[in-house]
């Protein structure tokens, strides 16, 4: 299964998180954070709009790679993948 | 009396407790967490912030234990299909004279809950909230759940009902800049304003298109324009493009409103059907953001000059509230114990209020003053806050 891994920041809100591994079902990325939004109700709240789109400073990753489909989340994580999210910090 | 202030600021909420030995703020609260308002229900205590997370979307936060603990809810959403006309931020290589083209369409997301307002003591649970892209939300379970407004939303003004195809009629409504933050160029609704009487009588305020009315509880909506002012497009006159940074009335006279606009300050006491310009440039009373009304007196109201919209700072270094008293035919400048060199600071929309003879307001440089004379003296509640975005009693 793929192992998913996140920025900590989100441990703020999802404190039931941290220091588990955290794993779902192959599938879209799409999939694969509705099922992350299964085991944490409002994830996806926190990453994507209400358009189903990746938020403007979140990233995610499919181990090396950067999702460039940011609204479709049609790109394909497999058995044995590493889901990265991650936020752009910025400002003062 | 008030007993609490709320903050919003940059890095959290600041609530101060009147005590004994004066005003104390307590420990900082959503910390790390930009709050764009804050405010108290006067129904049942409850206490809101909104969330202006850079990363995760807004959220707003609801406190049911004085603010002990907090929950986030992550309802304000819009629904499927709701879409708008998208602004077009004009670059240095824009033609006016250019042929219209096509508008161009956007799927709606939320990029900011700008403003909390409370329904009548006969309707618990009901709640309103203004966003960035400009549509007005509605909850009637305390905020649990929330419904977009249609016929605001689908407003003539804007191009009618695009859920189902385009648009009807030209859009009016200009961006606001606060939306540039978010990478776009759009309106945002930041006043909402419930008539005490009959909670079914409504106005809010629109940046950048102007004030509209309801007087069926927000099934129907009309522009409420007339006699105000613009200096920045052709017809100054226009029905739409106005510029308000706030509207507020008089819980007491409530036909009494008051707004500070991009323009200068204007004034209604027929409940918005006519708005007078009662500014006062040569005693600085034109440019800036908020204003605050009497609980009781319509003609009485509050607001914190600033140098032009150019500069956005105080007028040669010197901080003061100016008050009327007689509907703006004149002003006051109130300047006991507010700082008179070298302050150059900016009062935002939501940064000032007025509770009884209570005044506060609060700048983006983190100072916070507080009046319990009407504005007569003032004392410094903190230097070092962070950015105020918003002033509330609770």
């Amino acid at each position: 299964m793929p192992t998913i891994k996140m920025t900590s920041h989100l441990y703020r809100f999802f404190p039931h998180l941290k220091n588990r591994t955290l794993s779902t079902p192959p599938g879209s990325v799409a999939e694969v954070l509705s099922a992350i939004n299964d085991q944490a109700p409002g994830f996806t709240d926190y990453i994507l709009d209400e358009q189903g789109a990746l938020r403007r400073h979140v990233k995610v990753c499919i181990n090396d790679t950067i999702v460039i489909d940011r609204k479709g989340l049609s790109d394909l994580v497999q058995d044995g993948d590493t889901v990265f999210i991650f936020q752009a910090l910025s400002g003062g | 009396m008030a007993e609490t202030l709320l903050l919003g600021t940059r890095k959290g909420t600041v609530i101060i407790d009147r005590q004994a030995a004066g005003w104390r703020a307590r420990p900082i609260l959503h910390a790390g967490v930009p709050v764009c308002y804050a405010t108290r229900d006067p129904r049942d205590g409850t206490l809101w912030a909104s969330l202006d997370h850079g990363h995760w979307g807004p959220k707003l936060s609801r406190s049911r234990d004085g603010g002990k603990t907090w929950e986030d809810i992550s309802s304000l959403k819009y629904p499927q299909g709701a879409r708008h006309i998208a602004q077009v931020l004009p670059t240095p290589d824009f033609d006016p004279e250019a042929p219209v083209g096509e508008p161009e369409y956007a799927n709606a997301t939320v990029y900011k809950i700008w403003h909390l307002a409370f329904g009548g003591e006969e309707q618990p649970g009901r709640m309103y909230a203004g966003t960035i892209p400009g549509g007005l939300f509605v909850s009637d379970d305390g905020g649990d759940t929330w419904t977009l407004n249609r016929p605001l939303w689908d407003h003539e003004s804007r191009g009618g009902d695009l859920f189902t195809g385009g648009a009807t009629s030209e859009n009016h409504w200009g961006g606001t800049p606060a939306s540039i933050d978010y990478g776009v160029f759009e309106p945002g609704i930041h006043s909402i304003i419930v008539d005490p009487r009959d909670p079914d009588h409504l106005h809010v305020a629109v940046s950048s298109a102007g004030v509209l009315e309801s007087t069926d509880g927000g099934q129907s909506w009309t522009g409420r324009n007339r006699g105000m002012l613009m200096d920045y497009l052709p017809n100054p006159e226009a029905d739409w493009g106005h510029d308000p940074h706030f509207v507020t009335h008089c819980p007491g006279q409530p036909d009494h409103l008051w707004q500070q606009n991009h323009c200068g300050v204007f004034y209604s006491d027929d409940g918005a059907r006519n708005w007078k310009k009662v500014s006062d440039p040569d005693m600085g009373v034109n440019f800036g953001f908020p204003v605050a009304v009497d609980d009781r007196d319509g003609r009485t109201a509050w607001v914190v000059p600033g140098r032009s919209d150019a500069q956005r700072m105080t007028i040669d270094g010197g901080l003061f509230v100016a008050r009327t008293e007689d509907g703006g035919q004149s002003w006051q400048a109130l300047r006991k114990g507010l700082p008179q060199e070298d302050a150059h600071d900016i009062v935002l929309r939501h940064a000032l209020d007025a509770a009884g003879d209570l005044l506060c307001f609060g700048s983006t440089t983190g100072n916070a003053y507080l009046s319990e004379d009407r504005g007569e003296t003032w004392q410094c509640l903190g230097n070092n806050f962070p950015p105020i975005y918003s002033v509330r009693f609770g």
